[in-house]
Order: C-alpha cells, then sequence, then structure tokens
C-alpha cells in the first residue's frame, strides 16, 4: 500500500473528511518495524494513516497486531488524548494488509515508542487542521477557537469533529515537526482507560483466526512426519479417500486432508498410511548443553571495555560459574490457526500472526503470485509471546484451499503447536568475574552459547568487560520469545551477582549498589528493595529473599521475590517488581502487563522445559508440560517508576527478565543450595 | 452410528445432526456457529472450553456431545440477559481481568458453575475452583479479583430480593 497508485485509490475510498497521513523517513521506518528499502534515497514512506469522517467518527489504520498486549486502547488512547475526543469515537483498523499501510510486525516492544508517537502526532496535525477550517469557515480568531470532547467551539458556535469539510477531503502530510502534549498534562493517555473490545471477549462475541466461519467452510488436517527430519517414502490414501466429502492432497512432502466437519478430516488424517524414512542419531535434551558448547562459533563484543585479564590480575577474588536455561515453548492459549479463502487468483487469509506482511510475503513466495494477490487479515489474537511470526498454519490452511476449491480452516492441535512451532533458544552461559575485597568489580567475562545477546548488557560499572554471544547450532527449531534472550542472561548474571556478594559475605542490595552508577537503574532498585522491605526484616525458617536487577530494550525494572521451600519444592510466596518504561501511558494496563509477565516468567523459572529425543518431542501435551496456575501465583506488587519526562517505551516483554533469578537468590537463602538451571532444580 | 439430533442451548431447541462421538466442543463451534468456548488443548487441561451442563462446568472438548443430550447446555453467549451482562461478566470488565481474552470465556464459565455452588467464595476457594483451568497471559491474580467482586455482588443481591 506504499505506491502512490494504490494509495490514490485507498484514499478515494475513505470519502469526505480528514485524513492525515504519518510520513516517516525510510531510516526511522525501519525502526518502526517497516521494510528497509535498499538503495533507495531515504523515500518518505507512510507508516499509519488517519480519517476523520463526516460522522466524526476517527478511523486510524496500522499494521500492528493485538495480541493482550492492549494496544488497540493505548494507541486509541493516544489519538484521543492529541485530538481532545473521546476514545469511544476511534476506530482502530488493524492488521489487515489490504487496508492498512506496511509495518514489519509487532514484536520487540516496539509499538509504544515508535508507533504510538506517530499516531498521536497524526491526530496533533488533525486537530490542527480542524481549527484552521473552524478559523477561515466562521470568521474567527485561531486563538478563540477549541476543540473539547469532540467538538469544535469558537465564540459560540459549536460542530462535530467531522462537520466542517463539507463533502470534500483534506489530505495532510506530517513529518516529525508536530509538537505534542507533554505527558505531564495527558487527560487520556496517561490513565486507565477500559479496554475497548472488552464487551466482546466477555460475551465470547471476540472472533480470533480459529473462530472464522465462511461458506462451505472445509477443516483441514496436516500429516505430521513421526519424528524431524523424517522423509515421506509412501502413502497410501485409498482408505481416506473412500470417506464422504474428504480431499486428499499430496504434494511432495506435505500431505494434507479437508472434509466438511473437523470430525471426518480427523477419520480421514488416521486412515492415511503413511512410511516414513527417519533419521537416526539426532541430539537429545540429555546432551543438549554439550552439544551447543561443542557446535559454537567465536562471538565478537564491539562494546568490550578494558582487558579482562588485567580485571583479574587487579581482582582480591575470582569467581567462574556456568549457567543453563532449557528449550521451552511460548503455548499460546489459542494454537496457530487460519482459514484461507481463494477469490479467482486472490488469496485471503484470516489467521493469528504478530506479523501481518510477513505472513504475507511467506504466502506469495509459497504460490508464486505477486503480494498484491493475498490479503492477510489479523483479527484480535489469543496471544503470540513473540510465537506467531511465521506462516505455517497460514501456508497450509491455503494450500488446502486451493486444492479444494473451498475455503479451509486448519487450527494446530496442542500437540502440533508443542512440536511444529519454534521454542525459545536453550543456552549455556559462562561467566568469571573478578572483585576487590571492597566489593568493587574489576572484571566480567560473560559468554553467552546459543540463547542469545539480549539483555546481556550489563548497567554495572566495571572497567574491564566483554560480552559475547555465540551463536550455536540448535537442535530444535529455535525463534523469538517475549524477552527472549534477556531471561536467561538476567538470570546468570544476577545469579552470579549473588554469588559474588555470598563470596564477600557482603548484602547483596549493598552489593549491587556499590557497583551501579546508572540513576535510572538505582532508582528502580531502590524502589523494589523499600517496598519489599529489603534488610528490615530476616525469613522465616525454610524461606529466603532474593533480589535482581534488569535493564532491556530501554526500561529498567528491579525484582524482589520470596519463597519458601518445603520437601524440594520451591513456592513463590510474594514478589515486588519494579518497573519504569519511560512516561507511563495506562498504569492498569502497564500493572496488568508487569503482572502477567511475572506470572508467565514462573513457568520458565520453575516447571516449564521442551525434552525432546530421536527427533521427537517427549512433552507435547498440556498434561506434560506444566504452565503456572492459579496456585503458582505469588501476592505480586508492582510499583512503577512513571518518569513523566522521558518518552514512553514498550513494556510487554521487560518485565519478564527479574523474576527468575530473584528466585535463584532466593532459594539459595532458604536451602544453602544454588540453582543454576532454568528450570530450577532444587 | 448413533447420533444426536437436539440439543438445548442457552434455553432454546437447537437441531443438529451430529454423530455422537464427537465432541461438544465441536459440535457447538461448527454446527450451531457458537464460538464463544475455544480449544486450547482438546485434553481436558485448559478449560478454555468450559461450558455448563444443567449447571456443572464441563470440558466441552473431552465430552462426547451424546452426554448433552437431554441437558441444559449453558455457554458464554448464553449468560447474557435482556443485553445485561451476568455478574461476573461485569466484574471481568471491572478488574480488567483479560489481556488476549482467549481464555476468558472458559474462564467466566467456571466462575459462573463455582459461584452458583458457594455463593461468596473465598480467595482459596476461587483458587482451588479455577485450578483447571489456564491463562496463559497470566491474568489470574484479576480474575480471583473479578469472581471474588461478583460472589460478594450476587450475595447482596439475593439479601436484597
Ligand atoms: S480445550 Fe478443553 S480443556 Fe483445553
Ligand atoms: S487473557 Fe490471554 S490467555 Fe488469558
Amino acid at each position: 500500500m506504499t505506491s502512490e497508485l494504490t494509495r490514490r485509490d485507498f484514499l478515494s475510498a475513505l470519502g469526505g473528511g480528514v485524513v492525515v497521513l504519518c510520513v516517516v523517513e525510510a531510516a526511522d521506518a525501519q525502526e518502526s518495524g517497516r521494510r528497509a528499502r535498499g538503495g533507495d534515497a531515504r523515500p518518505q514512506e507512510i507508516s499509519a494513516w488517519l480519517h476523520i469522517g463526516e460522522d466524526g467518527m476517527v478511523a486510524v489504520y496500522t499494521g500492528k497486531a493485538e495480541m493482550g498486549q492492549n494496544i488497540r486502547t493505548s494507541l486509541s488512547q493516544a489519538v484521543a488524548e492529541e485530538l481532545h475526543a473521546p476514545v469511544a469515537s476511534i476506530r482502530m483498523i488493524m492488521a489487515d494488509t489490504d487496508l492498512v499501510p506496511y509495518d514489519m510486525g509487532t514484536f520487540g516492544s516496539r509499538t509504544t515508542p515508535t508507533m504510538a508517537p506517530q499516531l498521536r502526532k497524526a491526530a496533533a496535525a488533525a486537530r490542527e487542521a480542524l481549527v484552521e477550517l473552524a478559523t477561515s469557515k466562521w470568521g474567527v480568531d485561531r486563538a478563540a477557537v477549541q476543540v473539547a470532547d469532540g467538538r469544535i467551539i469558537a465564540a459560540g458556535r459549536s460542530a462535530g469533529l467531522g462537520e466542517l469539510t463539507g463533502g470534500q477531503q483534506l489530505v495532510h502530510k506530517i513529518g516529525a515537526d508536530v509538537t505534542l502534549t507533554p505527558a505531564i498534562e495527558w487527560k487520556i493517555a496517561g490513565h486507565s482507560v477500559p479496554k475497548v473490545d472488552g464487551r466482546d471477549m466477555v460475551t465470547g462475541r471476540h472472533r480470533f483466526a480459529s473462530d472464522v466461519k465462511r461458506a462451505g467452510l472445509l477443516h483441514g488436517k496436516v500429516l505430521r512426519p513421526v519424528a524431524f527430519g523424517a522423509k515421506l517414502v509412501n502413502l497410501d490414501d485409498a482408505a481416506a479417500k473412500q470417506i464422504p466429502g474428504v480431499i486428499v492432497l499430496r504434494e511432495g512432502e506435505f500431505a494434507a486432508v479437508a472434509a466438511p466437519d473437523a470430525a471426518t478430516a480427523e477419520r480421514a488424517l488416521s486412515a492415511l498410511k503413511a512410511e516414513w524414512k527417519t533419521e537416526e542419531g539426532q541430539p537429545s535434551d540429555s546432551q543438549l548443553f554439550a552439544y551447543l558448547k561443542a557446535h559454537a562459533e567465536a562471538g565478537e563484543d564491539r562494546q568490550a571495555r578494558g582487558s579482562i585479564d588485567q580485571g583479574l590480575a587487579d581482582a582480591d577474588h575470582k569467581l567462574s560459574q556456568t549457567y543453563t536455561v532449557a528449550y521451552i515453548a511460548h503455548t499460546p492459549l489459542e494454537p496457530r490457526a487460519a482459514v484461507a479463502e481463494w477469490t479467482g487468483d486472490k488469496l485471503t487469509v484470516w489467521t493469528g500472526t504478530q506479523r501481518p506482511f510477513g505472513v504475507r510475503e511467506e504466502l506469495a513466495g509459497a504460490f508464486g503470485i505477486p503480494q498484491e494477490r493475498v490479503r492477510v487479515i489479523v483479527p484480535d489474537t489469543g496471544s503470540g509471546y513473540g510465537g506467531k511470526h511465521s506462516g505455517e498454519a497460514a501456508i497450509e490452511a491455503a494450500r488446502l484451499a486451493k486444492a479444494s476449491g473451498k475455503p479451509v480452516k486448519l487450527v494446530w492441535t496442542r500437540q502440533e503447536e508443542f512440536t511444529w512451532g519454534y521454542v525459545r533458544p536453550a543456552g549455556v552461559i559462562e561467566i568469571t568475574s573478578g572483585v576487590k575485597n571492597d566489593g568493587r568489580l574489576t572484571a566480567w567475562d560473560f559468554h553467552n552459547y546459543n540463547s542469545g545477546s539480549s539483555g546481556a548488557q550489563i548497567t554495572y560499572d566495571i572497567p574491564h568487560h566483554r560480552i559475547l554471544f555465540h551463536p550455536s547450532k540448535s537442535p530444535l527449531r529455535q525463534g523469538s520469545y517475549r524477552g527472549l534472550a534477556a531471561t536467561a542472561n538476567h538470570f546468570a548474571r544476577e545469579s552470579h551477582m549473588d554469588e559474588i556478594a555470598q563470596a564477600l559475605h557482603m548484602d547483596p542490595l549493598e552489593f549491587r549498589l556499590k557497583n551501579l552508577k546508572d540513576e535510572r537503574q538505582r532508582a528502580v532498585l531502590l524502589a523494589a528493595a523499600e517496598k519489599f522491605g529489603w534488610g528490615k526484616q530476616k525469613p522465616e525458617a525454610g524461606h529466603g529473599f532474593g533480589l535482581a536487577i534488569g535493564f532491556e530494550k530501554g526500561s529498567y525494572l528491579a525484582a524482589g521475590a520470596e519463597v519458601a521451600v518445603e520437601g524440594g519444592r520451591p513456592k513463590i510466596v510474594r514478589v515486588v517488581e519494579s518497573f519504569e518504561c519511560g512516561a507511563v501511558v495506562n498504569p492498569d494496563h502497564l500493572r496488568n502487563q508487569v503482572e502477567g509477565s511475572v506470572i508467565m516468567a514462573i513457568g520458565g523459572a520453575l516447571f516449564e522445559q521442551i525434552r525432546f529425543e530421536n527427533g521427537r518431542i517427549v512433552n507435547p501435551k498440556l498434561s506434560q508440560y506444566r504452565v503456572p496456575r492459579f496456585s503458582d501465583v505469588p501476592v505480586i506488587e508492582t510499583v512503577l517508576v512513571d518518569r513523566k519526562d522521558l518518552a514512553p517505551i514498550g513494556a510487554g516483554e521487560t518485565p519478564i527478565v527479574g523474576l527468575a533469578p530473584a528466585v535463584a537468590n532466593a532459594i539459595f537463602q532458604a536451602t544453602g543450595k544454588r540453582p543454576r538451571s532454568l528450570p530450577m532444580v532444587v | 452410528m448413533p447420533r444426536v439430533i437436539e440439543l438445548n442451548v442457552n434455553g432454546a431447541a437447537r437441531r443438529v445432526n451430529a454423530s455422537s462421538e464427537r465432541s461438544l466442543l465441536s459440535v457447538l463451534r461448527d454446527d450451531l456457529d457458537l464460538t464463544g468456548a475455544k480449544y486450547g488443548c482438546g485434553e481436558g487441561q485448559c478449560g478454555a472450553c468450559t461450558v455448563l451442563l444443567d449447571g456443572e462446568a464441563v470440558r466441552s472438548c473431552i465430552t462426547p456431545v451424546s452426554r448433552a443430550a437431554g441437558k441444559r447446555v449453558t455457554t458464554i453467549e448464553g449468560l447474557e440477559q435482556d443485553g445485561r451482562l451476568h455478574p461476573l461478566q461485569e466484574a471481568f470488565l471491572e478488574t480488567g481481568a483479560m489481556q488476549c481474552g482467549y481464555c476468558t470465556p472458559g474462564m467466566i464459565m467456571s466462575g459462573v458453575s463455582l459461584l452458583a455452588k458457594g455463593a461468596n467464595p473465598n480467595d482459596a476457594e476461587i483458587v482451588h475452583g479455577m485450578q483447571g483451568n489456564i491463562c496463559r497471559c497470566g491474568t489470574y491474580p484479576r480474575i480471583v479479583a473479578a469472581v471474588r467482586m461478583a460472589g460478594l455482588h450476587m450475595k447482596t443481591q439475593r439479601r436484597a430480593s
């Protein structure tokens, strides 16, 4: 939708009213999650647009997708704030590739820092355009015109936002030069506005991708290999084809069925007789960490400082430790699902994904058709946590739809989701550190094998440090995850910090403060410690207290945990988490994100682990893969450090990183045993 | 194969024609287009598919449709009466007890059945009663608060009437 032609088509379809196009330089566009155009001389591209209709309804078009992180509401708030209009008059049109401008995807906590300011500027520009219009139409002084609660008011006259354009379409482009309302003056943004589509959620009316229905819909099922790398040698589909209404599709390694209802499709699937050639000698989880180290590449640290040798020579104490992190699965409650429909040579797919345009590209590639002939629509999705970047289910459904000439729905089973989705990378982390007797760190040598570099950078002030990420060969298909490697890196770093503090007989809070100059990091640590009551009391028998700090994607946090260990089982009793992500946009929803992250983190800290052997996932069921439940939830106290002087930063991910190390440190205090693996074994 | 011809869903007789071993979940979703109940695991572990049979919460993904024949089936779509939400639906909105909302219908149905049993449950009873429902987004504390709030509300209403 970025070409002039489609833009013009689109604008004419919008009809009268005010249109504001958000224009960003391509360099920024990349930052805001948009396609980089190789070689172009910084072309201007459109990242979003806003249309005020003559009925006063405001439609906002963005490629971002809602998956529970609440951006449908927070972006509405941002627009309402600058437009001086009620949230109820704003309609977000999101993640439909035929209707919205290109967007790289919804991940990396980029929506709040990049998309929200663009929309706020568009709204501010629209408001200014309306003020100008009122000034000339009514012949009044510009200063006399005000916009409040969705109306334009001046000298005893008033009009709705859409009433002044008189059937014309006024198009404005905005760049970087619009001024915005400072956070301190926010009336709508910065407040706890209820979820805009909450009522649809509690009545079951909201349609997720797996709920989409089309006339003549068939249900699809894919024949999955018996193990990773298995080759389909022979397929006998005679019995399946006998079942009335069943279509069998075989294209190379891909075999699938479709039928008028899901039960028949399942019956047809089990009637397929397949012969597989399996690949022997695949690594299993018991050899995982040795395997990752054996296949590791050398890393590089461009931000290294000083010399590790020197730092260790300066130290009074040295410590080397290894930490490990298992593979875990996102387990979104809504598995991958898609409904695909071909109309002539145009393909439409409804699917839950964080990257609608990425999936459009995948689909176009899979069928050898131009992207303009593919439309991807993302209904607000049953969560992703980084697990829904790719379009597997979309392609499978589209293949079946093409073969059958009918729309096809394909919903992955939980078992497929566990087996054929991708996982959060496992990793091995080795740290060697040096410290003076007085607690000042002198050296920090950090190596992450396979799991990634995010969140490995330190906010501690250490004269000699080196932080290396060594990519490796992963036995399982791995990918993005909420916070990605930051959880692993925080677990290792903050556990190690406590190990040093213990060696020095220093209080963990005092030890951290001694090595911290970063003011924002100190502020969240002190806020959490105070709320937790750190140092005020001793834990009761069998309980322990632990602390950790964190910094990732521009936001800061600190966590305090109290853990009880009974019969070798840790139970998290209380968690205090302080979080700072610049100016707070919606405090209640931010709290919800922090609480949700803390709870999700409990799974990876204490129970979750994908086990595999011989190219098979050993525990691909919810009865075998334990995720946090009601009884696992501790008392959670969230301290939001609201920095109205700083730009808002996304918060869907970073709050997840502090829990595991705080819990590990508390377990150590309770038991004297140091957990060095995730999930933790006590 | 025996077939189920009719179901009583949300107070109305609905014609279906489903082989009796099919899951109640698939008949509700695919045949009756009542998509409020969700598939989350198909193994009775997550509660996303929860509906009521004669007021009792069941996991419709592992309930053969034959078991629902002759019983009152209530789904999330049937809770709202004359445009008025059930107190627990109101409480979910009030406490913001959802993120992606995929677990929400199942949570509400489990909560409704819990509230019908012990009018005003305390937190421990709520946790115990809701343990079979998973919220992957981790909104548990708010869901507990919502059930507690609805319980209180229903108690005062009963007193008033
Ligand atoms: S789908 Fe029925 S319990 Fe999970
Ligand atoms: S709100 Fe997403 S699973 Fe509960």
